[in-house]
Order: C-alpha cells, then structure tokens, then sequence
C-alpha cells in the first residue's frame, strides 16, 4: 500500500466499489448489497470472465469472446499475463503464452506485439502492430470489466479491492497499481487470494465466529496456491503458504488433449496428430476444458470438435472414471501439495478443521474426494462436491474483495495506509494454548483450551464450564500444546518383518524367487491402518483461582484476555453470581 | 467472541487451598515463546484491531521496516537455494537421449538428489524454465533454441512423478556413496567412511528409520541391531529404468514378447546383483569393524571367565567330595573300633565270667570234696559219683549268677553239716522252681 502518486483522488463519499479477483486465467468482479457480496456477470453473461484480450479488425474482445478467438486470431490474442505485471523478463515464466501472443523484453518489463489498429477508412498500409507493455494489457483489461461492472450497477465504479496470490510482491503490487489508475480505477486495497476466500464465508449470516484452522487450496488454471490459515476470532494468520505450477487446471486439459489426441489417431491412422498443428492444438485445448467443465457436472461428456485434422471432424464421449484414472497423476500432486503445505505449517492434518476448496479447478469432484481422504472425517471439505452449504469456487475470490471493498469504502487513502500498515499487522502470536484444565471422566486431567495456539494478542475468549456438585472449585490456568499419538497394531507388524526378512533371503540365493509380486502383497500389509489421535498435554501453570460456594448445578464463567505484552488476565465468576474472582499474571 | 459453553466439570477445590482474594500467580507466559506474525489486513475484526492500535497514531516508513523484520517470513524468495552453476557440456544435450541424462543435474539439484523435496524440484524447475524456456532464448536471437528446455521437461516430468523418479533413483549412481579404499582406511575414519556409505544406502529401504551405522561408541546391541536390519535389509530398489525399449507398434508381438522377457530377466538379474553387492559391502563393512573384534573378545573373555569359573567350582566340589569321603571313613573306621573294642571286652567279660563260673563250679565241687561227701570215713567212688553227679546236675540247672551265689554261701564253710544245709537248701530252691524234678537229686537230698 505504498502511496502512488498515480492514484486517483476519489472523495470517500464518492465512490462506488467492486471486489476484483484478478487471475492468470479468469478475472471476476462482484460488488456487495445488503451486507451480501454477489458476483456480476458481464454482457456476455459470465461470471469468469476469462482473463484474455484479443483484437480483430481494429476492435478489442475480451473475456470468452477473447478466448474463442485463441483459435483464428492467436497472435493478436493476449491470454496469462497478470503474473507479469511488475516483472522483469528474466523472471516469467512463458510457458502458457505459446499458442497466442508471446511476451517479449521491453526494458524492465515485459511486452506483446499486436496489430491492434487497422488501416483508416481509404488507407491502403496497415498501421504498425503496437508494443504493448504488460501493464497497457492489464490497463485495458481492468477498464472492460470496470466497463461491465459499472454498466451492470447503473453507476460509474471508482475503486476497487483486488486480490493477489500471497507470493505477489511490492514491486507487481506498484505496477497493478498505476495499471489500475492508468484505467481510472483506485486500488483501495490489495488483499491475498486465500483470506479473501476465508473472508466471503465468515461474511455470511449464518456464519458463526469459530477459532480453526483452515488451509485454502486455491486450484485455478496455471497455478494452484495452499495457505494454511489460522482463523483467530474473525482475525487471519497465514502460517504458511507453497504456490505450484505443475498441478494445475492447464495439466488436467493436457491429460484430455493428449486422451483426445491419441483416441482421434486410433481412429484416423492417417491423419495428422492434431497435436501438431497449432489451429488444432487450440481447438482441442478449447473442447478438452469444456469437456473437463463438463466431467465436474455429470458422469458422462461429449467431446466434439469440427475439422479437427486434415478436415475430420471428431465427436466422442468420455465418462468421469475414465477422465479421474487419466488424470491420476495431476490429482496426487496437489494432494501431495497440500499435505506438505500442512507439515510447512508445523501442523498435522488431524489439526485442521477446514478445507476451503478456491478456484475452477476446485470444481472436480475428484479432487475434493482425495482431500477428504487424507484429512480425518471430522475435517469439513468446502466444496460444491462435498458440502452443500458450500460457495462456489470460482466465485469466493471476487465475494471477498467485494466485502472488504464494502468494509473500508468510507476510509481515506490515508486510513487504509495507516490501518494496513505493518506496524499494526505484525503482531506476538502465542506459540501454546492457554486454558485450564478439568477432570476427565478416568480422573486424569484434561486440558480445555481457551486460547489457542497461533492467537494474535492482545485476545479474551470466555468459557462456561459445568459444577455439577456445587460448592468450591479450582481455576487453574495452565498453558498447554498437542502432540500426535500413534497407535500401531503391533503383533501383525512383527509377523511382517519375520516374513521379510526370510524373503531377503531367499532373493540372495535365489533371484528367481524375486519377483515383483511379493513386493505388491507387502504394500498390501501396510494398509494396515495405525491410529492416529491429536492429544493435549499440559504445560506449565500460570495461575490458580477459587470460585466458592458455587450452587448446585451451577456454572462458571472463565476469561482469559492475553495482553499485548502476554500478561494473562483472569476472571472467573459463577454465572449469575455477585463477585468475580480476578488477577493479572505477568509474562516471564 | 460469545462466551462458548463447555460441557466438562470443574475440580473442586483441593483441601486447605488459600490464597490471598483466593488467586494465587504460579507462572507467567514466556515473551521469548510468543512468534510475531502477520495477520492479514482484512475483515471487520482486523479493522476493530486496527483501530484499537492506532489509536491516534501515526506509523512512519520506519516502524514498518521494522515491523516487517519482526514479522515471521511465510514466503520464499523465489530464486534462494538452489543455485549450481550450469555445466555447458549438459546444455548441449539432445533431449532424446533423456534416458542417460542425469536429471538433478539438469535442474541444478545434483547437491540434493533423492534428498531434494518435490517443492524443491518445483522450484528448480520453475528457475531453470525462467532461464531456458524457448521465448527466452528467440528473444536472445537464438530462434528454435529449445533442446535444453526439453531435456528441463523431461526432468521435471520424471521428478515429479514418485513412481518414475524412484525409478529413475534406483539407478542414479551419482548418488552412491563409493565403498572406502584401503588407502581411505589406513587414515582411520573407520566409522565415518562407512557410515556414509550405508548413509546413502539406506535411500532404497523400505522401512524407516534405518539404523545408522554408528562409532566406536556403539553398544553391542546397536551393532547387533545395524547389521541384522542390513542383512535383512529390504529395498525398494528396482531396475525397470534401465529396459531395453519395447517396441510399441502391433506388427512385432512376437519380438514385443521377447524383448519384455529379456527385460524382466535383466531386472532379475540386476536385482540380484545389487542384493549381493549390499551383503559384500556388509561383509565388508564387518570384517573390518574393530566393534566387532571388541565385542567377540569380550565374549570370549566372558566365557574363558565362565571356564575358569567352572574349573574352580569343579575342584572345589572334588575337594569337598574328597573331604567328604575322608571325614566317611574316618567315622567307619571309628566305629569299628568302637564295635572292636567292646567286642574284645565282652569277649573278656564272657571269659571272665566264665572263669568266675567254672571257679565257683570249683567251689561248688570242693566243697562237697571238703565235706568228704556227707559221709564219714573214706568215701566210696560209687558215694563221690552219686554226689558229684548231683552237684553236675544243680550246676546245669543254674545260671552263672545262681552258680555264683551259691559259691559265695558254700566258701569258707568247713562243716559239712553246714555244707550239706546249703546244698539241701539250694535243691529245694530249685524243687520249688520248677528246675529239678523229684527224684532226680540222689545224693544230696536226704
Ligand atoms: N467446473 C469446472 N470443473 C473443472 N475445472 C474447471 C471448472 N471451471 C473452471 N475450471 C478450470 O479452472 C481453471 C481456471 O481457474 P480460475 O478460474 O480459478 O482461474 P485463475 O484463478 O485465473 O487461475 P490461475 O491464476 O491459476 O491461472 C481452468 O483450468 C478451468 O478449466
């Protein structure tokens, strides 16, 4: 938020704003009404507004219409460039800009040469193509949907606050920045995809303030981006963050295309392999991702493309089975992907209490299966395929920056500088739990926690606990942390090793003995599950407090409220009672 | 956040637990545990926070600087660790010989290998595509350039698939740690030279942890432990990355089949070999290892102790045996002496006996001779024979004790009378005793 002087001056009481999810492959905008954010659809009548721009005879097409013309106009077209806003040449990476305009040096930046202007009316000579630079693209791009959102509210949009994945630094930040001005159009805020995503659903009415831990899995078309986030009280604490470019919606239309590919070959050994020629590769990558959309609705797709090769048309079918054992591979990685993510954090899977499914990719069903596969039962999976009550995907993006566009509308520049400033966002998190501890039912002591781990200070959370048998009871403060108990089933595992240890045997004297079967019948063995359990420990104790004369049946109100400087406040009083018992406990 | 209600008791108060206004400070938070973080600016709650915190104030470009190096990094720099320079040789590679490329290498990775992380090989791979994608190179002038990019491909496509890049490092001799030279052992570093190598070989087991090898500081059971788990080490180890291609066309089947059967022997055989290459590095590895010799040594000492030991019990167990039987017949002996002696005294108390009987017989026999056998003047031979006959008969009627007693009446007396009422007296006696019957006694009865 560093202050731009390219920043239009827009008068708070002015404004009219929109959330912007702005991505590699698809852009949405959303605006919020009565307290509810909503995603538009533009013109065209879409709500993921591919994130392309194309130019044909002099006149500019953006979105789908951009997008369909990948295949006649690829040169002209200009399609994943919002990464290289603010880069450097020698850092991007253009693997994806193959079939449509390729990006070049241009000084510190990076341009697209496209023809861009025709001839004037009785002109004979074609104007020159222009060389534009990534932020004239993004200029551009970010005017045709503030076009589409202000014609959709009736009013002209002045601000906007736009998403950006974790990993954009301050130099691409600057650089959307003075884009987004250059389109008449104030940046209030940049705010990081994955909280944006946690954001549109706390917003919601039904929402409940809960502490948890989530992990974000932002699945788009070139990249797929894990956060792990702790969800403090309304408050977000990215603990840890990785960004892939190998596991991604583009692999998954790889998968089809080269399934497509071969299927057609089989079928037309003469022909040539479309693969091969560029108009064909485009119409297949276009066909494969509506074949793929498709395959995330229903159990069954049609693929068809005309003229696909040397003039044959090609229309077949697939069904999601097929397409998930294709795709095997590229569903793995990203549940590998996400599972390291966790480790990163310092976490374990068991202590993760949601997986925020964000992006188009996020849509598979597949995908969100495998994920609830590697978390325990009680892990609730938002998406589509899994939860009903869950957003969609593709859609959380935009929701957000629309509500947090709603939440600081009336800030000056100035406040939102101020307010987002590190000096107020970089704060103590405590590294243990803080609670009290109560009796189990086996007469050991059980930690109840209070505060949890990873919780911005200063915090107060309040609990009620039970006094069933009345009369006076013991506060004790205590600061405590898990661990993760493995079960193993012992006796099989043993049997195990004996039988393999003679196997090892029997592969030295004998190779023949070797075979790859025996090793399968091992893997076999491992499935048998260990069990795994989250369990509290106690730490060390900060205070004990007395609550006399408790009635029967009676409860207690606990509160913890930690200082920024970690002092521990307690009160405990009886629910309905008089007088509260009280201390300070000061940091170490 | 509203108060949440927990459905768990709380513990009474311990007996005579007082505090002063019953609250009672034991410990406090560590500040050095605390971590400062970043929390997002976003949502109504982080803007409540804010508001809280400034607070009518005014936060400079230095107070952010400094708050940022607080703040805990979540992001890497992109382009931070992994960084080797590029061997001109490999960038001169064609991509179709991707079966003898060395893809660590490729990607700048080779210090890692099977250690690298599939993030780090993302990395990796995201660099070097920075570098080599074919846009760069045409940018550079150097139209067509993408031979490297493929083999960048090809790479990553292997690395980041775990079926095919254990493959592939089941083969990646790059990363075996060669077997120590006498020449590396003379300079000692025993345990260190090998440990690096079962370091490298235990890449391919199955199971986790390995043991590791260890020092001269090993216990006997760690020893034990390291080479029964490498004996019987179980690898994952396999050999399909170096098959000779299989045709993929429908006309050869018969030569399809064959070539795969070549290829399974051959993985058979090299499977095989590698086991048998582990047990000589572990034969090796043991003929060398001074633990070893310690540990037999010490055995051995153990059980040459245990020898002597027995010898001595042996002995100790003769000795007492000996003693035992000594002591045996040391008592025998006694005994029959013993049993000698009073046999010899009673012998002496039988004679003596005897002689006292046949002196009192003598008696008894003079002193009816003393009496001239009751009769006056000569006696006839036929009167000394009815008396002596009689005086046999009494003596043969009577024990010793009687024969003695008699004795002792008769001795000394001269009187023949006197004499004749001893005798009288006795045969009476005996009459009424049941010991001679009337009539038997001739001489000495009237
Ligand atoms: N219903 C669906 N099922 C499966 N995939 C989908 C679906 N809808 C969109 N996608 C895929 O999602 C990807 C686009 O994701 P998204 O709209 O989140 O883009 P993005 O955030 O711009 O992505 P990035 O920035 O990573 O390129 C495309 O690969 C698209 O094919």
């Amino acid at each position: 938020m560093s202050g731009s002087g390219t920043r239009p001056a827009v008068d708070p009481n002015d404004r009219v704003t929109i959330g912007i999810s702005f991505g590699n492959s698809n852009s949405s905008i959303a605006h919020v009404v009565d307290d509810k954010a909503e995603v538009i659809a533009n013109e065209d009548g879409d709500r993921q507004i591919p994130t392309i721009l194309s130019y044909v005879d002099g006149d500019e097409y953006y979105g789908q219409q951009a997008k369909n013309f990948l295949v006649r106009n690829p040169t002209n077209t200009i399609a994943y460039f919002r990464d290289f806003v603010g880069k450097e040449f020698k850092s991007i990476d253009p693997t994806h800009n193959h079939a449509s305009a390729h990006p070049q040096e241009a000084g510190e930046t990076v341009s697209f040469t496209v023809q861009d202007k025709v001839a004037a009316e009785g002109e004979e000579e074609q104007p020159a193509p222009s060389v534009l630079t990534v932020s004239e693209v993004a200029t551009r791009y970010l005017r045709r949907l503030v076009g589409a959102a202000s014609e959709y509210l009736g009013k002209k949009v002045t601000s906007a606050v736009i998403t950006v994945p974790t990993n954009f630094g301050d130099k691409q930040r600057a650089a959307l920045t003075a884009a987004a001005a250059a389109a008449d159009l104030e940046v209030l805020q940049f705010i990081s995809e994955p909280v944006a995503a946690v954001l549109a659903y706390d917003a919601r009415p039904e929402a409940k303030l809960a502490d948890k831990i989530q992990v974000v899995a932002d699945l788009g078309g070139t990249r797929s981006d894990v956060a792990v986030v702790a969800s403090r009280g309304g408050m977000y604490t990215v603990l840890a963050t990785a960004h892939d470019y190998e596991f991604t919606g583009v692999a998954l239309d790889k998968v089809l295309i080269d399934h497509f590919a071969k299927e057609f070959l089989k079928k037309n050994p003469k022909a040539k392999d479309p693969r091969e020629t560029p108009r064909s590769l485009a119409k297949l990558r276009l066909e494969a991702e509506v074949t793929k959309r498709a395959l995330s609705r229903g159990t069954n797709a049609a693929f068809s493309v005309e003229s696909l090769s040397d003039g044959i048309d090609y229309a077949t079918t697939i069904n999601r089975l097929r397409y998930e054992t294709l795709a095997r591979a590229v569903f793995e990685g990203i549940n590998r992907l996400v599972e390291s993510v966790v480790k990163k954090a310092g976490l374990d899977v068991l202590d993760v209490d949601e997986v925020v499914l964000v992006g188009g990719t996020a849509h598979t069903p597949r995908i969100a299966a495998n994920l609830g596969f590697l978390f325990p039962k009680t892990t609730r999976i938002l998406a589509p395929s899994t939860d009903v009550a869950a957003i969609n995907p593709s859609e959380l993006q935009a929701r957000g920056a629309a509500l947090q566009a709603s939440l600081i509308c009336d800030y000056d520049p100035e406040d939102i500088e101020q307010s987002t400033h590190a000096a107020v966002t970089t704060v103590p998190h405590v590294a243990n739990a803080i609670g009290i501890v109560s009796p189990g039912a086996s007469g050991e002591d059980v930690f109840v926690p209070i505060i949890p781990t990873d919780t911005a200070v200063p915090a107060r959370r309040t609990v009620q606990l039970s006094v069933p048998a009345g009369g006076d009871v013991l506060v004790k403060v205590v600061e405590g942390n898990t661990h993760i108990k493995v079960t193993k089933p012992e006796p099989a595992a043993k049997e195990k090793d004996e039988s393999k240890a003679a196997k090892v045997e029997d592969a030295d004297d004998d190779a023949d003995d070797d075979d790859d079967d025996s090793d399968f019948s091992d893997d076999d063995e491992e499935e048998e599950e260990e069990k795994r359990e989250k369990v509290w420990k106690i730490g060390s104790t900060l205070a004990e407090a007395a609550v006399r004369g408790v009635q029967k049946d009676g409860k207690v109100e606990v509160s913890i409220t930690v200082g920024a400087d970690l002092t521990v406040l307690v009160t405990a009083r009886e629910v309905g009672g008089k007088s509260a018992v009280r201390g300070s406990v000061p940091s170490a | 956040m509203d108060a949440t209600v927990i459905s768990l008791p709380l513990p009474a108060l311990p007996e005579g637990w007082e505090a002063e206004k019953d609250f009672r400070i034991i410990g406090g938070v560590a500040k050095s545990s605390a971590t400062a973080r970043t929390l997002e600016p976003v949502g109504p709650h982080f803007l409540a926070h804010a508001r809280r915190a400034r607070h009518k104030r005014t936060f400079s470009e230095d107070d952010r600087i400094q708050a940022q190096e607080r703040a805990k990094k979540i992001e890497e720099n992109e382009d931070s660790d992994i960084s080797e320079p590029e061997d001109p040789i490999l960038l001169q590679r064609d991509a179709k010989d991707w079966k003898t490329q060395d893809h660590y290498k490729v990607l700048g990775l080779s210090k890692y290998r099977w250690r690298a992380t599939e993030e780090q090989i993302k990395r990796a791979h995201r660099k070097k595509v920075l570098k080599h994608h074919p846009d760069k190179k045409a940018a550079a002038g150097r139209a067509d350039d993408d031979n490297f990019f493929k083999c960048i491909q090809k790479a990553t496509e292997i690395l980041l698939d775990p079926v095919k890049r254990r493959q592939f490092d089941s083969v990646d001799e790059e990363a075996d740690v060669e077997p120590p030279t006498k020449k590396q052992l003379a300079k000692g570093n025993y345990y260190k030279l090998w440990g690096n190598v079962f370091k490298s070989e235990a890449r391919f087991s199955k199971i986790h942890p390995v043991p590791s090898f260890g020092d001269e500081n090993s216990t006997k059971e760690e020893v034990e432990n390291f080479y029964n788990f490498w004996y019987n080490f179980d690898s994952w180890r396999s050999f399909e990355y170096l098959d000779e291609e299989v045709p993929d066309d429908n006309e050869n089947r018969d030569q399809k089949r064959h070539m795969e059967r070549k290829n399974a022997n051959a993985r058979k055989k090299k499977k095989a070999e590698d086991n048998a290459r582990l047990r000589k590095l572990l034969d090796d590895a043991a003929a060398g290892d001074e633990r070893i010799k310690r540990f037999r040594q010490e055995a051995n000492a153990a059980k040459h102790k245990k020898r002597l030991e027995r010898e001595a019990a042996e002995r100790a167990a003769a000795e007492e045996a000996r003693r035992k039987k000594e002591e045996e017949e040391r008592l025998a002996k006694e005994a029959e002496e013993k049993a000698k002696a009073e046999r010899e005294a009673a012998k002496k108390a039988k004679e003596a006996a005897k002689n006292a009987v046949k002196k009192n017989k003598r008696v008894l026999r003079g002193s009816v001779k003393d009496a001239n056998y009751f009769v006056e003047g000569d006696a006839s031979p036929a009167t000394i024979d009815a008396v002596l006959g009689d005086v046999e008969l009494i003596q043969g009627r009577i024990d010793a004790d009687e024969i003695a007693a008699l004795a002792t009446k008769l001795s000394g007396l001269k009187v023949a009378d006197e004499i004749k009422d001893v005798w009288k007296g006795e045969v009476e006696r005996l009459l009424a005793a049941g010991k001679l019957q009337d009539g038997e006694i001739k001489a000495l009865s009237s």
